[in-house]
């Protein structure tokens, strides 16, 4: 298990459906999990994510579509077949059997050798910091101890491809903080392809490389966390992403602005800006009505509206103006997006910056970089 | 003050001890004390004889064979009903069409008083006209007496109390089964095992403490239950279906060898004692409790 000897495999998603009678709980998902990467499924729950993963896993069928595992198609082969491990939400450990049974219980369903056994349980055990434990019954461990004999047993038969479902969502924030440092560790120095489903946005934004978005058995976007981040496709995916989540706002929230933007588009469009990129500056076009304020320590919201539409900003705690009173804000043009009312698709206007000119400070400030502050789990 | 709340918390089991001493207690004893005692006849008072019931007991070649009947009805009927209680447990446990009606089918023999079955088992086994018969008929067989034979009446009634049994256990496992949370199968098929792997390596050892459970009763059930043979045989053909509960029967109700029967109960007492005690030591190692 010392380095990265063994390579993931891609996981190709084409056209998966599943229906329950009426109700469609995934509607021709197409996706590619890049082989060695890490994968997150994010989205709300009961957007059909767990599902998917429980397809791939094969311990639920699709009703249509493919699932390929490194270009071999396995939508008909059974879960013991697919040379894959996963990670439950609940762990399911066996309870009647000791750490070391259960970690090993994969290696011995497929006939590994004693020594080899001992030897690879040796190093997943050193790995995890389970030597001291492996001899106990599950229900004798903490609930992070439990976890990584979840992770052992998975990661111990060195299958290309590993899913993981929720794992994180019973450990306390603390712990949570830790084992996502951990586990991401883990998954690059193993090199398998982490397929990891999961409704929190952080852990999402932080461990992988490449995000699919979910909503109502659909993909919304399936990008790095970076352009999810700064280039979200839809307006779900703008407000998923964030928290707060970004203020979307009508054309009339800008005044003359939008309605030049909207004219320059030929449709009707709604206007993305988030908390964090709004700031005070007194020769800033916008002009927000204070309505009140959440002190959050480092920084604060402010609430408030801009043309009568509701929107939230975040400025440095120390910042906090009183309510009623009118406050001037600034934008970078970068860090306004646009959205077709209609559809809620992302709409890209390249004259936007020209447009913009009055909304931007001469001094100009870049748009915001900085990626999501973990303030929710600290 | 602490001898006050001891008044009164004897005062509250009162009530329960004094009936579980009446009617278990001390029967008990009394059983144990008629034992060493001779039965009352006529004007003879019972007098105290030692231990001369049961060296009665030792020579009695109906004791011997009654009891040794005891033991193969026990083990043929323990495995037998609790294997097969797993095997309908697991059939009902998954999903299909109609299979509130298959574990209604499966449990309604324990529903239906023991008299009741072997009135039913009767009609099976009756000669000649019996379902088995008209059935062995009809492939051109000739006519059994399975009851009235003594080396098949012991097996046909052990097969009636399996009948009886296995529903009733059936419903242990079924609830065992379905306290399994389904994601440790799961997590088991995706280690690559099969379904026999995960019977054997998750399910069974899972299923201990129940099996325990329903092996224990079974034991008890294998003493305690001879309604049965009140119908189907009486203990006939010479002995040969007759178990140790229905000797005594017989000895202390037909007989009126009041002291005798009270000899054969101490020794009913103790086995059924020895063999639970046994159990729980046997047992205890391989059980894994939550």
């Amino acid at each position: 298990m010392s380095g990265a000897q063994q390579t993931g495999r891609a996981i190709r998603l084409e056209g998966v459906t599943r229906r329950w009678g009426e109700t469609t709980a995934l509607e021709q998902i197409s996706v590619e999990a890049i082989a060695g990467k890490f994968t997150a499924l994010l989205g709300p729950s009961g957007c059909g994510k767990s599902t998917l993963l429980r397809i791939v896993a094969g311990l639920e069928e699709a009703s249509e579509g493919r699932v390929l595992i490194g270009d071999e198609d396995v939508t008909a082969r059974s879960a013991d077949k697919r040379d894959l491990s996963m990670v439950f939400q609940s762990y399911a450990l066996f309870p009647h059997l000791s750490v070391a049974e259960n970690i090993v219980f994969g290696l011995k369903t497929r006939r590994v050798g004693r020594d080899e056994r001992h030897a690879r349980l040796a190093q997943v055990a050193e790995l995890l910091g389970l030597t001291p434990y492996l001899d106990r019954k599950p229900s004798q461990l903490s609930g992070g101890q439990q976890q990584r004999v979840a992770l052992g047993r998975a990661v111990i038969s060195q299958r290309p491809v590993c899913l993981m479902d929720e794992p994180l969502s019973n450990l306390d924030a603390k712990l949570r903080h830790a084992m996502r440092t951990e586990l991401r560790a883990l998954q690059r120095k193993l090199g398998f392809t982490m397929l990891y489903v999961t409704h929190d946005q952080v852990e999402a934004i932080t461990m992988a490389d490449q995000v699919v978005l979910m909503n109502a058995g659909r993909i919304e976007q399936v990008a790095s966390p970076h352009d999810l981040y700064e280039r979200p496709a839809t307006v779900f995916a703008a407000r998923f992403i964030g928290t707060p989540p970004m203020n979307i706002l009508p054309a009339s929230a800008l005044g003359e602005i939008g309605a030049r933007i909207e004219a320059a588009a030929g449709r009707r469009l709604r206007f993305g800006i988030r908390p964090e990129a709004l700031y005070p500056d007194p020769q800033g076009a916008l002009e927000m009505r204070l309505t009140g304020g959440e002190y959050l320590g480092a920084d604060a919201l402010v609430q408030g509206t801009l043309g009568g539409a509701e929107a939230l900003m975040r400025v440095p705690g120390q910042a906090l103006a009183p309510t009623g009173s009118v406050l001037r804000l600034g934008l970078g043009a970068h860090d306004l997006h646009l959205f077709d009312a209609d559809t809620g698709k992302r709409f890209e206007l390249p004259q936007l910056a020209s447009l913009t000119t009055r909304l931007d400070t001469p001094a100009g400030r870049p748009g915001v970089t900085t990626p999501l502050s973990n303030w929710k789990d600290l | 003050m602490l001898k006050r709340e001891w008044i009164y918390g004897w005062l509250l089991i009162l009530p329960a001890l004094s009936l579980i001493f009446l009617f278990t207690h001390f029967p008990a004893a009394m059983t144990l004390i008629n034992s060493v005692f001779s039965t009352p006849r006529g004007g003879k008072d019972a007098h105290f004889v030692g231990l001369a019931n049961y060296e009665r007991l030792i020579h009695d070649p109906v004791f011997w064979k009654v009891l040794v009947n005891n033991l193969w009805y026990a083990l043929g009927t323990i495995p037998v009903s609790i294997a097969l209680a797993l095997l309908m447990a697991l059939l009902v446990n998954r999903p299909f069409k109609g299979r509130a009606l298959a574990r209604m089918a499966f449990f309604t023999p324990t529903i239906l008083p023991l008299i009741a079955v072997a009135n039913i088992w009767l009609f099976f086994y009756t000669p000649g006209f019996g379902l088995i018969d008209q059935i062995l008929g009809f492939f051109g067989f000739g006519q059994t007496n399975l009851l009235g034979t003594p080396s098949s009446a012991l097996p046909a009634i052990m097969v009636v109390a399996i009948w009886k049994e296995a529903g009733f256990f059936m419903i242990f496992y079924l609830a065992a089964l379905q306290s399994i949370p389904l994601q440790l199968a799961e997590a088991a098929r995706i280690e690559g095992a099969g379904r026999w792997t995960i019977f054997r390596r998750i399910t069974f050892p899972l299923l201990m403490p129940t099996t325990l459970f329903v092996s224990i009763n079974a034991v008890i059930n294998a003493f305690r239950l001879v309604d049965h043979i009140f119908i189907l045989t009486g203990g006939g053909p010479g002995n040969a279906s007759s178990l140790l509960l229905y000797y005594i029967y017989e000895t202390s109700f037909r007989f009126w060898d009041t002291a005798y029967g009270a000899t054969l109960t101490v020794v009913l007492l103790s086995l059924l004692c020895l063999l639970a005690v046994g159990q729980f030591f046997l047992f205890d190692r391989k059980v894994h409790y939550k």
